[in-house]
């Protein structure tokens, strides 16, 4: 690989042993790529609290032991310097300030406030959430970003048209004290055009449509970029948060085009680079039939007792909605509901009365973290009920629960009569 | 006894050999593999329940979750790493996975190794010349 002096100067050693570990890596992560150089970023979206059962194992040994081995995958021990570029923290292991959750893992909590505490004293911003384009970090067209979590790479470079790749734990830490990533796939502009077209046959509207169009997609197009034809009515942050989650689960899609919708798309002749499509897709009642059906796969008792809203995290308008659902009613004693948005947006549900009608009603405000990272739920969930295509594709699969999935509305019913009454109208 | 010789791109250099595991499915690392056992979990996968350790894992490539190279840096960590990887579409995912993992891994082959490797044959990899030698379990 290619490297500038300054590159090279990093990786022998002139700005410490930590940065050098770093480019160390960097170099050999662009070689298995085959990239040919890096590329300077300033906005990194990564993981470094311990979080997890694992990696708390690790935690005993101290954070920059943790930084080390999980961030720069170094196997010797170095000292953290602060951030070079621009970074935040993701989603966490646990929400500390819930009750429940902090006493099932009173460790876990200390393991996350002292990592919180160092590196925020690095520079690694708090945001805490798997949505940092929701309260602040929002990218702008053609910026080079190195950003974790499949939902908000899929979120960065179609809605906002920034650039990036989704990476991981050991490259984000790398790319935090380097302030280098390297040039590969979506940072290349001609990378960026799509090879798949969609035709879409059907109604696309609310949440529940555009979380079953992403689930479907993901599974045709696995990690190639689409096009959408046939999409009438204007999507929201909401729906397509919601959309570009659901396709990153079932497949690997990290981008996509509507035109008209997406900043990079003025026609899907312009999405597809003037090229025929490789393959064209098909996506009308029995598509979206399937991907219902394979979401609700594991689902067979109706008597459910959890009910989990907001992933990825919700907007504020999306807890004002589970609020007025909720407004004056009360679930049922069979069921726990949990509420998941930024700890920032929290403070204006907080505010606005949303997190008080919420937990009048016997639900709950979180944040910070979600079942499927923190494995956590309430005691003895058998069936849980989401709103979220995401996390019942993952739940099943790492808690072994039995999953629901409809709409908003569905999951709130859910909760007040402890029993599904679902389904795809 | 017919060995039958692939070529490939070198992700990560270093010798090894085994049985194959192969699946036509891309993994999941978060939420797809169970780093303590080396198994795959996710629901509709058709390598659900079975382990990659000790093996040579055989697959398309890397999907789901930005938590890829963390799971299998897990695994690395509590020994239930493969031996080696083969695999197709080079991904991020994937590359700082093998990477993280630090076993022999190849891609960019001269012929599909999906198509002609099977579960249960022995595989040896050169990562470092960039050779894949299969010896058919039927052989």
């Amino acid at each position: 690989m290619k490297l500038t002096d300054a590159e090279r100067g990093m990786l022998d050693g002139a700005e410490g042993a930590a940065v050098q570990k770093a480019m160390d890596l960097l170099v050999r992560y662009g070689e298995a790529l085959g990239a040919e150089r890096l590329v300077e970023t300033n906005n990194v979206c990564g993981t470094f609290v311990a979080a997890g059962p694992m990696i708390r194992e690790y935690a005993s040994k101290g954070n920059d032991a943790i930084f080390s081995e999980f961030n720069l995958d170094s196997s010797e021990q170095v000292t953290m310097p602060s951030v070079k570029a621009y970074t935040c923290h993701l989603i966490m292991g646990i929400d500390s300030e819930h009750p429940e959750m902090r006493q099932l893992s009173e460790d876990a909590a200390r393991v996350q406030s002292e990592g919180e505490r160092f590196f925020g004293a690095k520079g690694v911003n708090m945001l805490s959430t798997c949505t940092p384009y929701q309260v602040g970090n929002v990218p702008v067209m053609g910026e080079h970003c190195a950003w974790m979590e499949s939902s908000a790479v899929i979120y960065c470079n179609s809605v906002l048209g920034a650039r990036t790749n989704t990476e991981g734990r050991e490259s984000t830490g790398a790319a935090s004290i380097t302030g280098r990533i390297p040039y590969f796939g979506l940072h290349i502009p001609e990378n960026r055009f799509a090879s798949h077209l969609v035709d879409v046959k059907i109604a696309v509207d609310d949440m529940m449509d555009w979380g079953l169009l992403g689930y479907a997609i993901g599974e045709m197009v696995e990690e190639d970029i689409p096009v959408f034809r046939g999409l009438a009515s204007q999507p929201s942050l909401i729906k397509l948060k919601h959309f570009g989650a659901a396709a990153a689960s079932s497949g690997g899609v990290e981008m996509y085009h509507i035109p008209g919708v997406t900043p990079e798309t003025k026609s899907e002749e312009g999405a597809l680079g003037g090229k025929p499509p490789r393959q064209t897709w098909v996506y009308g009642p029995k598509e979206q039939r399937a991907a219902y059906e394979k979401l609700n796969s594991t689902a067979k008792s109706a008597e459910v007792d959890f009910i989990m809203l907001g992933c990825p995290h919700n907007s504020i308008e999306q807890v004002w909605q589970v609020a007025r659902l909720l407004e004056g009613r009360r679930i049922s004693p069979n069921t726990s509901l949990w509420v998941f948005t930024p700890r920032a947006l929290k403070e204006i549900a907080d505010r606005s009365g949303y997190t008080d009608v919420i937990k009048a009603a016997g639900g709950h405000v979180l944040s910070d973290t979600c079942p499927a990272i923190s494995r956590i739920m309430p005691k003895g969930t058998k069936v849980v009920a989401t709103d979220s295509a995401k996390q019942a594709h993952y739940l099943p699969a790492i808690t072994g629960v039995q999953a629901w999935f409809g709409s908003v509305a569905d999951c709130v019913e859910a909760a007040i009569e402890g029993r599904w009454t679902g389904g795809l109208r | 006894m017919t060995t039958i010789t692939l070529r490939g791109r070198k992700v990560v250099g270093g010798v090894s050999e085994g049985e194959a595991l192969v699946t036509s499915e891309t993994i999941s690392g978060w939420g797809g593999i169970d780093p303590r056992t080396g198994k795959v979990v996710e629901t509709h996968h058709e390598l659900c329940g079975v382990s990659f350790k000790d093996k040579i894992l055989v697959f398309p490539g890397a999907k789901g979750s930005s938590g890829w190279s963390q799971y299998f840096h897990l695994a690395r960590l509590a020994g239930t790493a493969p031996k080696a990887i083969l695999y197709n579409r080079t991904t991020t995912k994937v590359a700082l996975g093998a990477v993280v993992m630090r076993v022999p891994a190849l891609t960019d082959f001269d012929r599909d190794p999906l198509s002609i490797i099977e579960n249960g044959d022995w595989v040896r990899v050169d990562a470092d010349q960039g050779i894949v030698e299969i010896t058919k379990k039927d052989s």
